[in-house]
């Protein structure tokens, strides 16, 4: 992470967030347009998690990665707390790697 | 509060410097987007890739302004200031009250609520972070896309959404070994190509 990867995500993301005021009597999204947005933040972020889950650097990333990230998703699923899913996700890898399992 | 701890000692466990993380989280302040854009870089992935992702995610924010931009004000400091401060949730308390006053109100309290409490957990977070070290240790490498998919599972209960997602998210794992990392996130937007013709009553 660098300074200018910050700044320019922070000047992007305030310009994004300025727009709309700014432009709200001339422009006009459709629905579509907006529900697009919504699912397009959705497949990103979804993509990320599947690849630090899956294949962090390329290449398998090992059983008790999956298994981890797995058991964090059926607790978010099953809602519990943030703070548990992120624990457990956690919990569940290091005690799998403590048992030797890659 | 503890999304933005658990950011904070993600970003500082993949070697960012505690200020350099804190910075991030008072000037960027939307928290998808700054898992996304620690998560490319840390994988090895190219700053431009990061950046660009980030902002493809943080483009659902020009409908917030829109939608609310006219309880803002006129004046300009209140224009850029709530423009800061306008994430998922403040938009949605403001949205949710009917008088403007009310929803004036909302607004500005919740963004703020959340800007303290989302940076004061950062700042937490970077401190627990660095003090824990190694980042091989506890599982940490799980606990970012645990906390990533907890974020995300609320809009994946929308059938669409799912298919679209699951759809970007098998585009992204398979082109991943042959790939720069960052780059196969921005292929996940391949998975719009399932929206089909999207009926308006599944907007977010």
């Amino acid at each position: 992470m660098t300074v200018e990867v910050v700044l320019a995500l922070a000047l992007g993301t305030f310009g994004i967030r300025f727009a709309g005021p700014l432009l709200r009597e001339r422009l006009h999204l459709s629905e579509r347009v907006r529900t697009l947005m919504g699912m397009a933040a959705t497949a990103l972020l979804l993509a990320l998690v599947a690849v630090n889950a899956l294949v962090p650097h390329g290449g398998f990333g090992g059983w008790a990665l999956a298994a981890g990230v797995t058991v964090g998703g059926v607790a978010a699923w099953r809602k519990l707390p943030f703070v548990v899913t992120v624990l457990l996700a956690a919990g569940v890898t290091a005690g799998f790697r403590l048992l030797g399992v890659a | 509060m503890v999304t933005g701890a658990s950011f904070g000692a993600i970003a500082v466990s993949s070697g960012t410097p505690v200020w350099l993380v804190c910075a991030m989280s008072v000037l960027v302040f939307a928290g998808g987007s700054q898992f996304m854009v620690v998560g490319i870089v840390a994988g090895g992935g190219s700053p431009l890739a990061a950046v660009l992702a980030g902002l493809v995610l943080n483009a659902r924010h020009l409908p917030f302004g829109l939608a609310i931009g006219d309880l803002l004000g006129t004046r300009l400091a209140t224009r850029v200031l709530g423009s800061h401060l306008m994430v998922d949730e403040s938009v949605a308390f403001a949205l949710a009250q009917r008088e403007p006053a009310r929803a004036r109100a909302a607004f500005w309290t919740c963004g703020a609520a959340l800007f303290l409490t989302w940076n004061a957990g950062c700042l937490a977070g970077a401190l627990v972070g660095q003090a824990i070290g190694d980042p091989g240790r506890f599982g940490i490498d799980a606990a970012f896309p645990a906390a990533m998919l907890a974020l995300v599972l609320p809009a994946l209960r929308e059938p669409t959404t799912l298919r679209v997602a699951m759809a970007g998210a098998a585009i992204a794992v398979a082109t991943s070994p042959f790939l720069p990392p960052g780059v196969p996130i921005l292929l996940a937007l391949g998975g719009l190509v399932l929206a089909g013709r999207v009926p308006a009553a599944v907007a977010r």
